[in-house]
Parts: structure tokens; C-alpha cells; sequence
């Protein structure tokens, strides 16, 4: 099947919806994206160039990497020293700093770090490197937690004796949940995560609609997705009528992908999950069933990860919870660079203040 | 030479060294100026302004489709002489073996390197080769050093760029990097990717033929197009503007950054280069460039303006502006 997305980035159809955004706003609005790949899309396409001045679009928590928890970085990169271990990494997690140290570092000090692009290449590790225990970070939301999932089916039909994951997997629902009653931010209106929802549905979002009264639409990445899907809240706001809506239609689908979350049930309970700046939150997190317990390295390795305190002076926390924009981090574009990052948001291609450095 | 294997013995400097050079090497480069085998080589006199560029090549792996380490580590040389103005005309090559690398390999790689010297029209006079422990080293590392005249009245680089020049580009970006990373991920695409590796003093001069050119830079690693941008207009302290319709791209290369997740402004080039020629020039520049077959897909890309000192803008596709910064990390490792 061929998808002709030429549309989707049409400076002439992005123009009129950015009219039409214009008509539709009469007051300041704060919209937030929630997720990384929205932040990183809408500053790389100049997104907010096109956008009128009331309309503000500030960034959420969906940044899988910037919300993994320092004890679990720290967990992780402990056990890649051992010689013995061979880790398995998303390219982004490399250069994130945990409480005294980085992957990167690790890696220059003798640690033997992969980048994988997938989880799968993580068990192919493991089929070429009998003598080393192989385990994979895994790190993500609801898009990457099927293939996590399928990652660990396939070592254990293949047997594998040297294949484990650090599983910490997360679910954004319980988040949003979390960050809208803790305050409201002044948030009007959520831009919902595309990719996430390809996986879950529409449904996960309605408890967020009908209990704040939010506009939810869940919108993909190309320029015109993300200008139809804020001007879909806007027209929401104005009907005082929240609810939520799919402006990605042709990968969304009402129910999400019913096997992928039934490959994520045959592996994975929900458990509370510790996520950097928002601290513990119930049933956002996914661990592995007992019966996974081979392959869960948290298990196997016997680990405990405890967090530690967050770098003097670092915003991350509030910049996830959308309170603070990156300018207005006193370590922004001082002390915290892309180059000398004191915080997830800078590292991560989705985090919200590499974005804004890299971008604007 | 009887082995199959390179052994340590091969870079001792006793007989299995004499053997490789005189088996390997000698019959892959042979001209009167390294036959001596001397410590260095004699060159006839030259005069006018002597360009000189070294580089050393990593890439990962050797073989890759569109080239080799070989050919890179000839090309790549060539190129950055070429982009001093200079017609490149002699380069030195030395080689770091790893201990255990196939013999067959090292004679692919030479052969590769003698079929890019004739192609670029260069000699290469002066090597060396050494070989470590395995382990030590991947497989093989490669560093030329190249040198070339630059004609009197050429005065190019940063410094002569103006404001209202325009920015092109030579050919399609991207090319290089993807094909590389994507060998060594095992990834398939329907239309498979090969590396532009090139040499390019040739288009250059076409260039220069039909105007002045204000600087010259070949986008290889350590940012690609947009890096070399981002470098540039901190160098010169004018501010740029590029217009991502314009940027030649092929169509697999865009589609396979976008399921990776990677800019294509970022990514390693080896066949192609970017021009500051006077906005009036442009059009005749394209035009010399089109007419040379490593340049029909020239383009005009962007403009330097006085506004955004030191910064470069991008006009994207969608009507927006987006600031082009110079991202962190590695980008693509062993990428050339």
C-alpha cells in the first residue's frame, strides 16, 4: 500500500488551515503536545511560525527518555559495567546523564554499548554473542511496548538463556491523569500522541476529556496533521464541547491495534512506575508477569533502583509538566547545552528543551 | 605473498613487509615517483600557491555499495584540495592493518584506490603501512594527504563571501551516510542507496569556469549540509537562509531518514559540494554544473542575508521558518 503524504506538508493547504486557526482564536489559548515527537515535528516544520501569537503550544510529558527515572538509569549503567554484560540501547539514551555518570561514558571506559533501532536486534545480539548476557533498555511508551513485547516472545520460542530486558515501559494515560489534577497549567486543550494511539485507541483519552473537560485530538507529525489538529481544538473550545476526536485517521483507528495490545497482555502487568518530575505514578508503569521473569533484568540481575536527587538548578520537572518553558531554565543555553546536558529534556531527540535549542 | 591473512609480520619491516609492498602495493600504484621506495618521494618543482589537505578514513564497513574504503580515502582528499580551489595532483597514503584482516580485502582496497587515483587524475607517490594486533584496530585504517596548485587570482573561502550570495548545492544529499548506515543495519530498502563517493575537482573547475566562486566546502561528516551551513555562517558572521523544497534529495533517502528518524540536512555526503557565488552568477553556475554528469542535479538552495548574523534559516516545506543548528552527539559513526 502506497500513502502519498505530499498533503500532509502542502505549504498551500498548511496556509489555510493557518488561516482558519487565526479566524478561529479570540483569546490567549495554551494548548500542550503531549508527546516528544509533536515537540520535536512542530519546531522542526516552523510550526509555530504559522500560528497566530495567542496561540502558545507548550510541551508535555511524552518524552519516554526524558521521564525515565535517574534509578533506573543509574541501575542500567551499573550493570553495563560488568564486563559480562552486553547492553542493548535506543540510540537516545546514550548521552543522557544519570546521577554520576552516562552510557556514553561507560562506553569510552570499556563498557560494550549497542545502539539498536529495534528490540529484536537486542535478541539477535543475543543469538551472536552466546558468552554475554545481553540486555536491552527498555525504554518507551505504549508504540514501543508491542515490540518489546514481541522481542521477548521471540528469545523465549528461541530459547535463549542470555537475553533479558530492563523493562521501563510507561503509559501515558495514567500521566495525563496525574499532571491535570495535580493543576491545570491553564492547558485548553491536548494535541494526544499519534503513534502512542495507533496502539491504544481513542478511548484511553475520554476519562481525561469528560473529567477535566479538555478538547483531546489525536493528531500525526506532518505539518498539516498538526495545524488540523489545533485547529480542531480550538473549534472545540469554541463549541464548548469536549471531547475527543482523531485528525489521523489514516493510521489511527477507534480501537487502536487490538493484537499489538494483546502481544503487550501476554507479557506485561501494569504496576506504578517512579517517572522523572512528575515521582511515582500508579498503574503508568509496565513489568514483566511472573511467568516473564527469565527475561525481566531487574530480576535477574537482582537490582533495586533507587533515584536520587534531581541536578542542582534543573527545570526538567517543570518543563515536562509543561509549567516552564525551556528559555526560562537559568541552565538553559548556559550550563546545559546539547553538548554538556545537565538534564534529560536537553539530550533526547524529543526533549523539549534539545528541541527548542536545536530549533528556535 | 603466500598467506592469506595479514600477520604482524607484515609491518615489521622485514621480508613479509618487503613482500606485501612489493606484491601488493608496488603493482596498485605504480609510477615512476614511489617506485624507488624510498623514505619520501621527490616532486618536480612547482609553482603557485601549494593547497594541502590530510584526512584519515574509518568507515564501517569497508566494502559498501557505490565504494569502498579505498576509493573514499582517494576521493575524500581529493576533494577537500579541490575545495581550496587547487587542482589536486599527488596524494600519500598510509595504511593501519589489523592483524588477521583478509589478504584478499587488502587487494581490493589498493585496487580501489588505483582505479579512484587514475579516475581523479592523481598519483599516489609516498605510503606506509603498518599493521597492529587484532583487536587494536578495525579491519583498516586509511589517512591520504594530498596536494594541488591553486591557479594565481583564485582567492576563495569565507572571508569573500558577501551578503546576497546565492547557496548551491552540487547534487543530492544524503546519499553517502544512508547507504553506509544502512549496510551496516542490515536494512533493505526496494530501491537500494550507494554512496556518491566522487572525484570532484573536475566539477569544480567547471564552476569556476563560468564565475567567480566565493568559497567552497564538501558537507562530509560532522553535520552534512547543515553543518557545513551552521560552521560557515559563524565563520563569516552573516546570517544564511535555505529553502527545504530546494534541497536536491532523493526520494528513498528522505523516506528512509524519515522512518529512522534522522535529518537529512545532517547527513554525511561524499559526492557533492556547496557553492557561494554571487546572486547574479547563480544561474550560469548551475548551468556549467548541470552540464558535468556529477552535477546535473545542481540547485540553487538559499541565500546570504545580512539579517540572522551567523544563524541559518530554513523556509520548510510547510511554510514555516525553522532555525538550522548543529545538533549534538554522534550522528552517524564510522560514517567515512
Amino acid at each position: 500500500m502506497t500513502i502519498n503524504t505530499a498533503p500532509y506538508t502542502d505549504a498551500r493547504i498548511a496556509a489555510r488551515l493557518a488561516d482558519k486557526i487565526r479566524r478561529a482564536v479570540d483569546a490567549p489559548v495554551r494548548l500542550m503536545e503531549v508527546c516528544g515527537t509533536h515537540t520535536a515535528a512542530i519546531l522542526r516544520h516552523g510550526i509555530v511560525s504559522l500560528l497566530p501569537t495567542e496561540v502558545r503550544l507548550i510541551s508535555g510529558p511524552g518524552c519516554p527518555v526524558c521521564v525515565t527515572s535517574q534509578g533506573d538509569l543509574d541501575s542500567f549503567i551499573g550493570l553495563c559495567a560488568d564486563p559480562k554484560i552486553l547492553s542493548a540501547v535506543f540510540g537516545d539514551m546514550v548521552r543522557v546523564p544519570g546521577s554520576r555518570t552516562s552510557l556514553e561514558a561507560a562506553r569510552a571506559n570499556g563498557a560494550d554499548v549497542r545502539v539498536v533501532y529495534s528490540p529484536l536486534e537486542a535478541v539477535h545480539l543475543a543469538q551472536r554473542n552466546p558468552s554475554k548476557e545481553v540486555v536491552f533498555f527498555g525504554v518507551g511508551f505504549e508504540t514501543t511496548a508491542p515490540a518489546v513485547a514481541g522481542a521477548v516472545l521471540a528469545a523465549r520460542s528461541r530459547n535463549l538463556k542470555n537475553f533479558s530486558v530492563y523493562c521501563s515501559l510507561k503509559r501515558i494515560s495514567p500521566a495525563l491523569d496525574v499532571l491535570f489534577s495535580e493543576s491545570r497549567n491553564a492547558v485548553s486543550g491536548l494535541l494526544c500522541p499519534g503513534h502512542v494511539s495507533v496502539v491504544t485507541g481513542l478511548d484511553v483519552y475520554k476519562p481525561i476529556a469528560l473529567k477535566y473537560g479538555l478538547p483531546c485530538v489525536v493528531a500525526g507529525f506532518m505539518p498539516v496533521d498538526i495545524l488540523q489538529g489545533i485547529l480542531m481544538l480550538l473549534v472545540q473550545l469554541r463549541e464548548g464541547r469536549p471531547r475527543v476526536e482523531n485528525a489521523y485517521g489514516r493510521a489511527v483507528a477507534r480501537k487502536g491495534n487490538v493484537l499489538a495490545r494483546q502481544a503487550m497482555e501476554s507479557v506485561f502487568d501494569t504496576c506504578d512506575a517512579r517517572w522523572r518530575g512528575l515521582g511515582l505514578v500508579p498503574g503508568s508503569g509496565l513489568c514483566f508477569k511472573k511467568e516473564i521473569s527469565l527475561f525481566d533484568a531487574l530480576v535477574r540481575f537482582g537490582l533495586c533502583p533507587k533515584d536520587g536527587p534531581e541536578p542542582r538548578g534543573c527545570c526538567c520537572a517543570g518543563v515536562l509538566k509543561g509549567l516552564v518553558m525551556p528559555p526560562q531554565c537559568p541552565l538553559y543555553k548556559k550550563r546545559c547545552t546539547p553538548q554538556h546536558p545537565v538534564g534529560p529534556c536537553m539530550v533526547s531527540g524529543e526533549g523539549a528543551c534539545a528541541a527548542h535549542y536545536k530549533y528556535s | 605473498m603466500s598467506k592469506k591473512l595479514i600477520l604482524l609480520e607484515h609491518g615489521s619491516g622485514g621480508r613479509a613487509s618487503r613482500s606485501l609492498i612489493e606484491e601488493l602495493v608496488l603493482p596498485a600504484f605504480s609510477n615512476p615517483y614511489l617506485l624507488p621506495l624510498g623514505d619520501g618521494a621527490i616532486l618536480d618543482p612547482m609553482s603557485g600557491r601549494i593547497a594541502i589537505s590530510t584526512d584519515s578514513f574509518v568507515v564501517d564497513p569497508i566494502f559498501f555499495p557505490g565504494g569502498d574504503i579505498g576509493s573514499l580515502a582517494v576521493n575524500g582528499t581529493v576533494n577537500d584540495v579541490a575545495m581550496c580551489g587547487a587542482t589536486p595532483t599527488f596524494l600519500s597514503a598510509g595504511l593501519i592493518l589489523e592483524e588477521g584482516l583478509p589478504v584478499d580485502d587488502l587487494k581490493k582496497i589498493l585496487s580501489s584506490m588505483n582505479k579512484a587515483a587514475k579516475r581523479a587524475g592523481v598519483l599516489i607517490v609516498s605510503g606506509d603501512t603498518k599493521v597492529v594486533p587484532k583487536g587494536k584496530a578495525d579491519k583498516i585504517f586509511i589517512n591520504t594527504t594530498g596536494i594541488g596548485i591553486v591557479p594565481s587570482g583564485v582567492d576563495m573561502g569565507h572571508h569573500a563571501i558577501c551578503q546576497g550570495d546565492a547557496i548551491l548545492l552540487s547534487g543530492f544529499m544524503g546519499d553517502h551516510g544512508l547507504a553506509v548506515m544502512m549496510l551496516r543495519e542490515g536494512f533493505e530498502i526496494a530501491s537500494p542507496l550507494k554512496s556518491d563517493t566522487a572525484p570532484l575537482h573536475k566539477l569544480v573547475q567547471d564552476c569556476m569556469a563560468a564565475c567567480r566562486v566565493h568559497s567552497l566546502r564538501d558537507p562530509t561528516r560532522g553535520g552534512g549540509v547543515g553543518g557545513a551551513l551552521w560552521e560557515i555562517a559563524r565563520a563569516c558572521g552573516l546570517g544564511m537562509v535555505i529553502q527545504e523544497t530546494s534541497l536536491p534529495i532523493r526520494p528513498q533517502v528522505e523516506s528512509a531518514c524519515d522512518l529512522f528518524g534522522l535529518d537529512p540536512l545532517f547527513v554525511a555526503n561524499e559526492g557533492c559540494f556547496l557553492a557561494f557565488v554571487a546572486k547574479e552568477d547563480a544561474k550560469a553556475a548551475i548551468r556549467a554544473l548541470k552540464r558535468n554528469p556529477l552535477g546535473r542535479n545542481a540547485a540553487i538552495i538559499g541565500r546570504v542575508t545580512q539579517g540572522n548574523p551567523g544563524q541559518v534559516l530554513m523556509e520548510t516545506r510547510a511554510g514555516g521558518t525553522r532555525v538550522v543548528t548543529l545538533p549534538a552527539g554522534e550522528f552517524l559513526p564510522r560514517i567515512c
